[in-house]
């Protein structure tokens, strides 16, 4: 989880993505082939070697309009080939916190803006566990 | 507390408005985001791992009810219900969009709050004792300073593209609550042999990834100078600080590698240029900031009130939560109240809108509508009568503020870690949750005593973990959360950074490493009222590490 | 690179003039800080303004000598966030007492118009030529300032000084 902001080398080591956070509102997304962005992880454009992750970083690096700060994401490929976050950083990027947020009072959480990430708040056992 | 006047609203209205028309820039691409990195930050606006933060300053630590109300609003109207209360005395929010930071901030202007320079490579929010203006062992308000300060510092012309951040503490206290020595400029209220008042002046302080305490090159600054010294401080390290490499910016760099007689000579040069010019401050100059500062009306009132004694007699919680939470004021009959943002199993400083409407309330029926931010990431009501504390108790309780752990174990001070943060190697918010539940046993609490512990997520050390009697600090190993501990820190008046106690442990083990330092502790004091720092200092740190490693 | 001083577009009236070259007789020029130092004795003698571009990592007090004979001092911010120039700009107008043209160059954007203008410059060679158009807007932008600068505007602290005996209000946050 060390911050992508200190990579300077293209390594890939396995399937990556290219992801970053939307201007207008700092959601997380992720670069899509036909050069959209998506907070969906399984629209993402897969690389798989150095070459295409600098293809798909170049092209993000570009929409400075749209996305702040790319970067090169690792990701772990499911059986049927969907992709999934590479290390617990990116996990918490897409799902959330891995802690209950803050309730009201006396209440339940906020409704509208209800924020739930399936993520149980964690006692003794690490998130990552394999 | 200092009440606005027509150009401090002016400044911060026109402030919202320049930093509309740049958001708006962005937002249409006239600005890159290399462009407008720089001016989000001056407004306190970073970008983390789930979307932006809003971090407002709380100049000082000190809030009116109609500030913290207006907290209270930005929380439930731009972001998730919930603030943060930070190291530094700000406040954080974690869910905000850019798109709508403009009119967050014209709300929050409205009773005279911004968020500048509570990021950048400028001066940010000064912080003093929150005991400010009513401690007993106080000779003045440090706040009449850290306010002229404030002023003079917001967007000057000149230090506004520094080498890197900077970060200015006063204190006026015996005791320093304010940790003035990991400050890069500190100044500490003294006497000298003619009883005149002025400035012990401190530079290089700063934790990361090289931990500096702040060196003394001015032992007696007169106050009158107060401003021409910092200005001549921040020119020479405008100048001279390094630009090269981000993690050799801070002045604390400058510091050591000229050696503090180098520096002090530097700045004596440069200040010699500047001082008894137009920044020397008569009296009138001071008095036109002082006279802007709100004290209350205090009544004339005994200490130890017949309802105090008897609230005590009626309930053991009460009596509890007095000895714990509440200390002695100025003013007799007055006391001064803390609330913990530290409930067992919560994040450490958080507090919902819900809350905050609460203890504004609160503020307004006890405390003259006044209330203060620690940079041990709890609330103060700094001004209740000792004949309200039973009524106040029972008002916190219901809110979910009176745990009695202040300065105990679970009063755990730490950043936002991994969970929030994209500078984060690992999380801290559930390390210190589970803390929190291990010791959820307020006996064995009161049992270990003062015990400050400390979590930061990674080495920018926003959670002060170098001053932690425990410190600990979040690393990645192979993709793997562990946790250095360090012992012995401290960050008051006899300031001393940790000393790492062995190898990193896992994230699954660190609550059991700090039960086995408390049970180390219990068996190794001298005496039940040796604190934890005293028994580490006369033991040393080898037993607790043989303790702990032990087994590992 | 759009050039505004006074509040609009100008001409530059400088020639840049290389280290190694004649410099063109009776016209402004404007040189290097290496070939300055060399040849000030000469270049003070010449015939027509001098100026000189000066880098933002040496101490200006070392013009001290020249000050009454420069025209024109650019000071270099080769990106925004390198400040060193600000602090260079305020010692030669505040305490070097320097009267001349005080010229931004390098990576000067919209959004340091203010700062430079308090810093004391009055001669910007802007980056970007939307932003030259913007100028007048830009430090139209704040009316009130904490600190003095070089601009001479006065600073709130004294504002208030002379305002105290007028109305006070009891106005609370």
């Amino acid at each position: 989880m060390t911050s992508p902001l200190e990579q300077k080398k293209i390594r890939v080591a396995g399937p990556v993505v290219v992801t970053a956070n939307r201007v207008g509102d700092g959601a997380v997304v992720y670069h899509r082939a036909d050069g959209g962005w998506t907070t969906a992880l399984g629209d993402a454009a897969i690389a798989t070697d150095a070459e295409g992750a600098r293809a798909l970083l170049a092209g993000a690096l570009a929409d400075d309009l749209r996305a702040v700060g790319p970067y090169i994401a690792p990701v772990k490929l499911s059986a049927a080939g969907q992709p999934r976050p590479g290390n617990l950083r990116e996990m918490i990027r897409l799902r959330g916190p891995t802690i209950d947020l803050p309730v009201p009072l006396g209440g339940t959480a906020m409704a509208s803006r209800a924020y739930t990430h399936g993520v149980p708040a964690v006692a003794a056992a690490s998130l990552f566990g394999q | 507390m200092y009440v606005y006047d027509a150009f401090d609203r002016t400044l911060v209205a026109e402030r919202v408005e320049e930093f509309r028309d740049q958001v708006a820039r962005r937002l249409s691409g006239e600005l890159t985001e290399d462009e407008f990195k720089p001016l989000r930050l001056m407004n306190g606006v970073y970008l983390q791992l789930h979307a932006y933060m809003l971090r407002t300053a709380i100049p000082y630590g000190t809030l009116s009810s109609a500030q913290l109300r207006m907290l209270a609003h930005v929380a439930r109207k731009y972001d998730r219900g919930y603030g943060h209360f930070t190291t530094r005395q700000n406040i954080q929010y974690h869910w905000i969009k850019l798109a709508e930071l403009p009119d967050a901030m014209a709300d929050l202007a409205s009773v005279g709050m911004h968020g500048m320079q509570t990021s950048g490579n400028c001066v940010r929010n000064i912080t003093t004792d929150q005991w400010a203006g009513v401690a007993p062992d106080e000779t003045e308000d440090p706040r009449v300073f850290a306010e002229l300060i404030r002023q003079h510092v917001t967007l000057h012309p000149e230090f506004s593209f520094m080498p890197r951040k900077f970060k200015i503490a006063v204190g006026t206290a015996a005791r320093d609550r304010a940790a003035l020595r990991i400050h890069d400029l500190a100044l500490q209220l003294h006497r000298n042999a003619e009883g005149e008042a002025g400035f012990e002046v401190m530079v290089g302080g700063g934790l990361g990834r090289t931990p500096f305490l702040a060196q003394t090159i001015k032992p007696f600054l007169a106050k009158r100078d107060v401003l021409s010294y910092v200005e001549a401080v921040l020119r020479t390290y405008n100048q001279f600080g390094r630009r090269d490499n981000i993690y050799k910016a801070r002045i604390k760099i400058l510091v050591h590698e000229l050696g503090p007689e180098a520096f002090a000579k530097e700045v004596d040069a440069e200040w010699q240029s500047i001082k008894d010019g137009t920044l020397t401050l008569d009296d009138a100059a001071v008095a036109a900031i002082a006279d802007r500062f709100f004290y209350p009306a205090y009544e004339r009132l005994a200490d130890g009130p017949p309802q105090l004694a008897e609230a005590r007699r009626a309930s053991r919680d009460f009596d509890l939560w007095l000895g714990n939470s509440v200390a002695n004021h100025k003013a007799p009959g007055y006391a001064i109240v803390t609330l913990s943002l530290k409930p067992e199993g919560g994040t450490p400083g958080d507090a919902t809108a819900e809350q905050m409407d609460a203890i504004a309330d609160l503020a307004v029926r006890y405390s003259f509508g006044e209330i203060r931010v620690g940079h041990e990431q709890n609330l103060v009501l700094p001004h209740v009568a000792q004949r309200d504390l039973s009524a106040v108790w029972q008002a916190l309780q219901a809110i979910g503020v009176a745990t009695p752990n202040v300065n105990l174990v679970s009063d755990i001070i730490s950043c936002p870690g991994l969970d929030y943060c994209s500078l984060a190697n690992a999380r801290s918010i559930p390390i210190a949750q589970e803390i929190t539940r291990r010791f959820h046993n307020l006996d064995l609490q009161r049992d270990l005593g003062r015990l400050h512990v400390n979590i930061s997520g990674c080495i920018n050390a926003c959670g002060h973990h170098h001053v932690g009697h425990i410190g600990i600090l979040g690393v990645e190993k192979n993709g793997e959360e562990f946790y250095q501990i360090t012992l012995g820190g401290k960050a008051d008046e006899g300031a001393t950074l940790g000393t790492l106690l062995g190898p990193a442990v896992p994230y699954g083990q660190v609550a059991d490493v700090v039960e086995d330092i408390a049970a180390a502790y219990l068996e190794l004091r001298e005496r039940p009222d040796e604190l934890f720092i005293d028994t580490v200092k006369r033991a040393g740190i080898e037993p607790f590490r043989e303790r702990v490693y032990a087994t590992r | 690179m759009p050039l505004v001083e006074n509040g609009k577009l100008v001409e530059d009236r400088y020639i840049r003039a290389d280290d190694d070259a004649p410099l063109p007789e009776r016209v402004p020029v404007l040189v290097s800080a290496k070939r300055f130092l060399a040849e000030a004795d000469m270049l003070v003698r010449r015939d027509g303004s001098l100026g000189v571009i000066w880098p933002n990592d040496r101490r200006v007090a070392e013009l001290k000598p020249w000050l009454g004979h420069l025209a024109l001092i650019a000071l270099e911010f080769p990106k925004f966030r390198d400040g060193r120039a600000y602090s260079q700009a305020r010692q030669l107008r505040e305490i070097l007492g320097f009267r001349g043209t005080l010229r931004a160059t390098g990576d000067v954007l919209r959004d340091q118009f203010t700062f430079l203008v308090r810093a004391g410059f009055d001669s910007f060679a802007v980056k970007k030529p939307a932003d030259a158009a913007a100028f007048a807007a830009s430090i139209g932008r704040f009316s009130v300032f904490y600190q003095p600068g070089a601009d001479g505007r006065i600073s709130a602290l004294r504002r208030r000084l002379h305002t105290t005996d007028a109305a006070k209000t009891s106005e609370t946050v």
